[in-house]
């Protein structure tokens, strides 16, 4: 029997681990964008009182590197009595980590925004959040797009470090079968291609928000 | 259709108990000083827009003019002073503390304002530029805002771009455009921030024609300009700020022909030599 015919009898096992990176992947990129989104609302304003906290905090993400954060999460806590499963821990890992750089990228598109945006929509009555969903988030995101883009494929390869922590995705798939039958070579070139198949769907959805921004002239930013 | 100076809007009005018999000025400006970083901008100025005028305010640049305006619709915060649009002050309730946020959000979508840089969302087409705000500011409902926006776009001849985006406008069709989004509100009174100064020489009849129509249509408008042929021609007064103080109040006529003041004769020969 050869090798690749090894995998394509435990394809179950490989299934199973993309099944489970689909979710994580699809609810962290959900929840980090809002999370982003949410962030930057409450920057909104002159004065906002969650600056300093906020700053710190996306600032403390940024220096951190995820794979130390993810530790920190799953064989930290417990000492200080926090119990959190593989899978919570790598969701809260992903949603912070990633949710502070998307609230960096969008914040900074934010600085950009010409000022007349918001007044114009100021003159015209809107309140704040209603100013921020309707008027300024959708420029922010047509305008941010390909950051967006690329930031969701590290999200994406960032899941695979969740193997270290028992979560049992696509990269832990690979893993167990290459030692199994100790067939490394054949089992990374398949996960390989699973990881690439999830980027080219996002590259997809990325290009038609894309056309959907040049359609009314947002360049990339 | 539209008569925003006789129509009451949804805001109802509790100022107006102490005195009903007399007819609440469109704006009435008092006192009112602003200073950026120690720099004085406008100084005691005190004005009143009746309903139905049309209120020009002309200066030399830096003469607090856009200030002023800027501060009716409390974009600006005066320092001190008063405005009360139709008889209500803004940005200070009646206890005097600060307005809240919601309470001068109804203010100010008592007042359309028209930008220099038009300000039009990139993002809507043109159609959903006019209605976002009756949609989700007043709560109208989309058919009866798309109906509004499409005899507004009509008016300001615009009717046929409706699907556009703004990017594929000129700057005279945006700011067009920007007044209707401006008028879908039906406001009380029009406030224009030099409405033209963006705009290509041949581009800026299209918005004049425009602004004339309303002023013929009764609406109230303060319009901060350097056009002064379109000044002289829509204007019932002509106010004429210098350094953050009016120095001349007058209509139109008497402003152009014959000021009162060698600061006003020194500027119109500057900007108008011909008028």
């Amino acid at each position: 029997m050869s090798n690749w015919e090894i995998l394509w009898d435990s394809r179950g096992v490989f299934l199973n681990g993309f099944y489970t990176t689909l979710q994580l992947f699809g609810m962290s990129a959900v929840l980090a964008f809002l999370a982003g989104c949410g962030i930057v609302f409450l920057l909104e304003g002159s004065r906002p009182r969650l600056r300093v906290p906020l700053r710190i905090f996306i600032d403390g993400m940024r220096m951190l590197p995820f794979l130390i954060l993810a530790y920190l999460l799953y064989y930290g806590l417990p000492s200080t009595g926090i119990r959190l499963s593989a899978w919570q821990a790598g969701m809260i890992a992903l949603v912070s980590y990633h949710g502070a750089y998307f609230a960096e990228i969008l914040r900074g598109c934010r600085l950009t925004l010409p000022a007349g945006q918001v007044e114009a929509a100021i003159a015209q009555g809107f309140s704040m959040p209603g100013m921020y969903l309707r008027i300024v988030l959708p420029q922010l995101v047509l305008s941010a797009r390909a950051l967006i883009g690329n930031q969701l494929i590290i999200l994406l390869k960032d899941t695979a470090f969740l193997v270290i922590i028992t979560v049992r995705e696509l990269t832990a798939a690979a893993n167990s079968l290459s030692s199994t039958y100790f067939i490394p070579m054949e089992a990374f070139i398949v996960v390989i291609g699973f990881y690439w198949l999830i980027s080219i769907g996002l590259e997809q959805g990325i290009k038609i928000i894309g056309r959907f921004g040049a359609k009314r002239g947002f360049n990339n930013a | 259709m539209h008569e925003p100076a006789t129509s009451e809007t949804t805001m109802v009005s509790v100022a107006e108990t102490a005195d009903t018999s007399v007819v609440a000025a469109a704006v009435s400006i008092r006192g009112v000083s602003k200073s950026f970083d120690g720099t004085e901008v406008l100084r005691d100025v005190s004005m009143e827009v009746a309903p139905g005028e049309v209120v020009s305010i002309l200066g030399s640049s830096g003469s607090g003019k856009s200030t002023l305006l800027r501060c009716i619709n409390w974009l600006e915060t005066p320092d001190r002073g008063e405005i009360h649009i139709a008889g209500d002050r803004i940005g200070m309730s009646d206890t005097g503390k600060p307005m809240s946020r919601r309470e001068l959000a109804g203010m100010r979508s008592r007042l359309g304002m028209v930008f220099q840089s038009f300000n039009l969302w990139p993002h809507l087409s043109v159609l959903r530029n006019v209605t976002e705000a009756p949609i989700h500011v007043q709560g109208c409902s989309k058919a009866e805002a798309g109906e509004r926006a499409m005899a507004l776009l009509e008016k300001v001849g615009m009717a046929h771009k409706c699907d556009a985006f703004p990017y594929t406008l000129s700057g005279g069709q945006k700011q067009r455009v920007a007044i209707a989004r401006a008028l879908a509100m039906q406001p009380k009174v029009m406030l224009f921030d030099e409405p033209t100064s963006a705009l290509d020489p041949e581009l800026v009849g299209e918005v004049l024609a425009v602004i004339k129509d309303l002023s013929k249509e009764g609406y109230t408008m303060v319009i901060v300009t350097h056009e002064m042929e379109f000044a002289r021609a829509v204007s019932d007064q002509v106010v004429f700020l210098d350094k953050g103080i009016i120095i001349e109040k007058s209509p139109p006529e008497e402003f152009f022909v014959t000021p009162k003041t060698d600061r006003v004769r020194r500027f119109l020969e500057l900007e108008a030599p011909t008028a």
